[in-house]
């Protein structure tokens, strides 16, 4: 019958899964036999003793960096503030802070006592012996990096923003939920890492003028703003800016970054933007003003995370949030489908409407450019005054052309080994490094944390060590008030998964209600059941569990007893 | 009481306070998970079976039910040849999404040889030559329903 089925499948030229196909094709065999599936088997049962003690850093560095209680603003509609504070945790922003913020620690530059950021506009050197083009996150961890191990190093950041390095994950995250607003306006809020008190979100370090660099006997970090490099040289060692000036270097690092993606339907002249930079979170902020209604397209971290943020920032002002993406729920290629499910539940909690499952056919702006029409793939008509689009980012390696570099067709951003490195002196790090990952394969991975591991990797090697990539990275993301999770090593959708829920009462199973309020969700992979990726919903502070259980490769059967070292009740 | 839940190839366990203390007791939860193949015992299609490999849940789930669950409860001689709108509604939707689909596409082709082409070839009306076999198919299975 299943042949019939395939058959018939196939002359009306159904593209047909092969997996799918043949195993439909047994089953349908032994239609009505039961097939155990054991999941859990009884034999092997290796002992996950003494998981929580042992450090895996490869860094000793993030040993030494005293976790900062997570102390959240009083007042915030968002309770999981005192959460951590009760579980004694550490805010998933802490860990990923504390590698910056230590850095600052052990680097303590001997700086001159010149210009605080922003530098002016200064001469541009045209040497400098470490070069790091890009001037977000990664780059800054890469020159901490740099100075930690080579104290007198002269480094030069160059990045093609306003701005000098900072961290991104607020703009979609605190800066939309701090209940300051006039502060939050100005970057400011405040931070689990920093006891309570308002940071904003400027990295911070004696950055030296440009100009200076070359005459600093102790060396500096400088950095050159709102300039784009067009062009590398890797056999001359030099770089030219698009004002022409030409900077030769010994070591030089790629942090280029992405750029985000859009759809061709919002392409032309329009109220659409996209969402990366200080400048799009000013703007979006200011658009809550005027704007009855902004529909965010994107299902993803960036999209679900803006879509509460402004729901909650503009629930005052009367704005309608919507938000549109074809997965079947928010972080769909991200979470399992059931959990997806719940997390849109508690999207439109927080009152943003949700159009889950649904594709986009066309857009058309009106006669006076303000309002959009979004014709989605189901015929309904989605009417806002601004889309934002959070489709997914473009590694920015324009530079491949020049530099003669390879790009990974599959994963896209520059390929490099497992030290980072492109070419020789030549390194590349955060988002558009496609890197060797020697326990997970090779990979791309687009986290703020990504970028503070691999930039203080890449800066470590380039002062001469051979380190490979040995410390996973993590990300967080926290989705309204009852949403935030932390997650390491490979996390999507498209591999099996166990999750582990811990269940309030012990109410008959007759009538069970899924609830995914807490727990943790083991990522698989396809063959042999191993756990390449573990997620802490709602538990917070167990990484290094997390990156133990996947360097010691534990698999499927080794869950039962891994469950006991998180707290899922 | 803690249970555990499958959704095609993702599985849940929730667990109890006291279960989750004693891996044991998750063992055997576990093991004691009722499963059955893609037909449940009462005849009707269970959708998260694994075999499906997540059609039943992709892009194109719904399309997928509509079609192979026309095809299973079909009555008519030919088993599906009432299903051939449900079928085309199918292959309309899995053209939306190459990427998810096309692939299966090629391995298909690595895996069961020439068939896939021979098949094709076939017209759809002068399939003469394949309804003998189908109606054993057929009967096959009605045979093992019963």
């Amino acid at each position: 019958m299943a042949a019939a089925f395939l058959r018939v499948a196939r002359s009306s030229r159904v593209l047909w899964g092969a997996r799918a196909g043949p195993s439909i094709y047994k089953a349908y065999a032994s239609s009505s036999s039961s097939t155990s599936s054991s999941f859990f088997s009884t034999n092997t049962l290796i002992t996950l003793a003494g998981v929580t003690v042992a450090g895996v850093g490869a860094y000793g560095f993030y040993q030494n960096s005293k976790p900062s209680p997570y102390v959240g603003s009083s007042g915030m509609q968002y309770t999981k503030a005192t959460e951590y504070q009760k579980e004694g945790a550490t805010h998933p922003e802490a860990e990923a802070e504390k590698n910056l913020e230590s850095a600052q620690e052990t680097s303590t530059p001997p700086a001159p006592a010149s210009s605080p950021a922003p530098p002016p506009p200064a001469d541009i050197p045209d040497f400098a012996p470490y070069v790091l083009i890009g001037a977000g996150t990664t780059s800054f961890a890469a020159a901490k990096a740099i100075r930690e191990k080579d104290p007198t190093a002269k480094v030069l950041i160059i990045g093609n923003e306003d701005y000098t390095p900072y961290s991104r994950p607020p703009l979609s995250k605190q800066l939309w939920l701090y209940e300051d607003h006039e502060a939050a306006k100005n970057l400011k809020f405040t931070a689990s890492w920093s006891g309570g008190k308002v940071v904003d979100v400027f990295y911070k370090a004696d950055f030296c003028s440009p100009k200076d660099l070359p005459n600093l006997e102790g060396g500096g970090i400088a950095v050159v703003t709102g300039r784009k490099v067009t062009s590398l040289d890797t056999r001359k060692k030099k770089i030219r800016l698009d004002n022409g000036s030409e900077v030769s270097f010994n070591k030089c690092l790629l942090a280029t970054g992405g750029t985000p993606k859009t759809l061709p339907v919002f392409q032309g002249k329009g109220p659409f933007s996209t969402f990366r930079a200080i400048p799009d979170y000013k703007a979006l902020d200011k658009l809550l003003d005027s704007a009855k209604s902004i529909l965010i397209v994107g299902g993803g971290f960036l999209g679900s995370e803006l879509a509460v943020g402004l729901a909650s920032r503009g629930k005052d002002k009367g704005v309608t949030i919507s938000q549109v993406f074809p997965e079947v729920g928010n972080l769909g290629l991200v979470l399992p489908q059931d959990v997806s499910k719940w997390t849109t539940d508690k999207v439109r909690e927080v009152g943003v409407q949700v159009h889950p499952g649904t594709g986009i056919k066309s857009a058309s702006v009106s006669e006076d450019g303000k309002k959009v029409t979004v014709v989605t793939d189901n015929g309904t008509e989605l009417v806002a005054d601004h889309v934002v689009v959070a489709v997914g980012l473009q590694p920015n390696t324009d530079l491949a052309t020049s530099a003669r570099l390879e790009i990974d067709k599959e994963h896209g951003g520059f390929k490099v080994n497992s030290e980072l490195l492109a070419c020789t002196d030549v390194w590349a790090a955060g988002d558009v490094a496609s890197f060797y990952d020697p326990y997970l394969g090779r990979r791309r991975v687009e986290h703020h944390d990504h970028a503070n591991v691999s930039g203080r990797l890449a800066g470590y090697n380039m002062t001469g060590e051979h380190q490979p990539f040995m410390h996973q990275s993590m990300f967080w993301s926290d989705i309204g008030p009852d949403v935030g999770f932390e997650a390491t090593g490979l996390i999507d959708s498209k591999l099996p998964t166990v999750g582990v829920w811990g269940r309030k009462s012990s109410e008959a199973v007759d009538t069970p209600v899924d609830d995914y309020s807490k727990g943790v969700i083991y990522y698989l992979d396809k063959e042999g059941g191993r756990i390449v990726g573990v997620l802490t919903w709602n538990i917070f502070g167990k990484m290094d569990v997390a990156r133990q259980i996947i360097s010691e490769e534990k698999t499927e059967v080794d869950i039962s007893d891994i469950v006991q070292h998180f707290e899922i009740h | 009481m803690s249970y555990c839940k499958r959704d095609g190839k993702d599985k849940s366990l929730f667990l109890t306070r006291e279960d989750a203390k004693d891996p044991e007791n998750i063992k055997t939860l576990v093991e004691d998970e009722e499963t059955y193949g893609l037909i449940a015992p009462d005849g009707s299609i269970n959708w998260d079976c694994p075999c499906l490999g997540g059609m039943a849940n992709g892009p194109c789930g719904s399309e997928f039910k509509e079609a192979f669950g026309c095809f299973h409860y079909s009555k008519e001689e030919m088993k599906g040849s009432d299903c051939l709108e449900q079928f085309k509604v199918m292959q309309e939707c899995f053209q939306k999404y190459p990427e998810v689909y096309s692939k299966y596409g090629e391995d298909e082709e690595d895996e069961e040889g020439n068939s896939d082409k021979e098949n094709n070839e076939i017209p759809k009306e002068a399939n003469n030559n394949n309804d003998s076999n189908n109606n054993d198919d057929n009967n096959n299975v009605n045979d093992e329903d019963k």
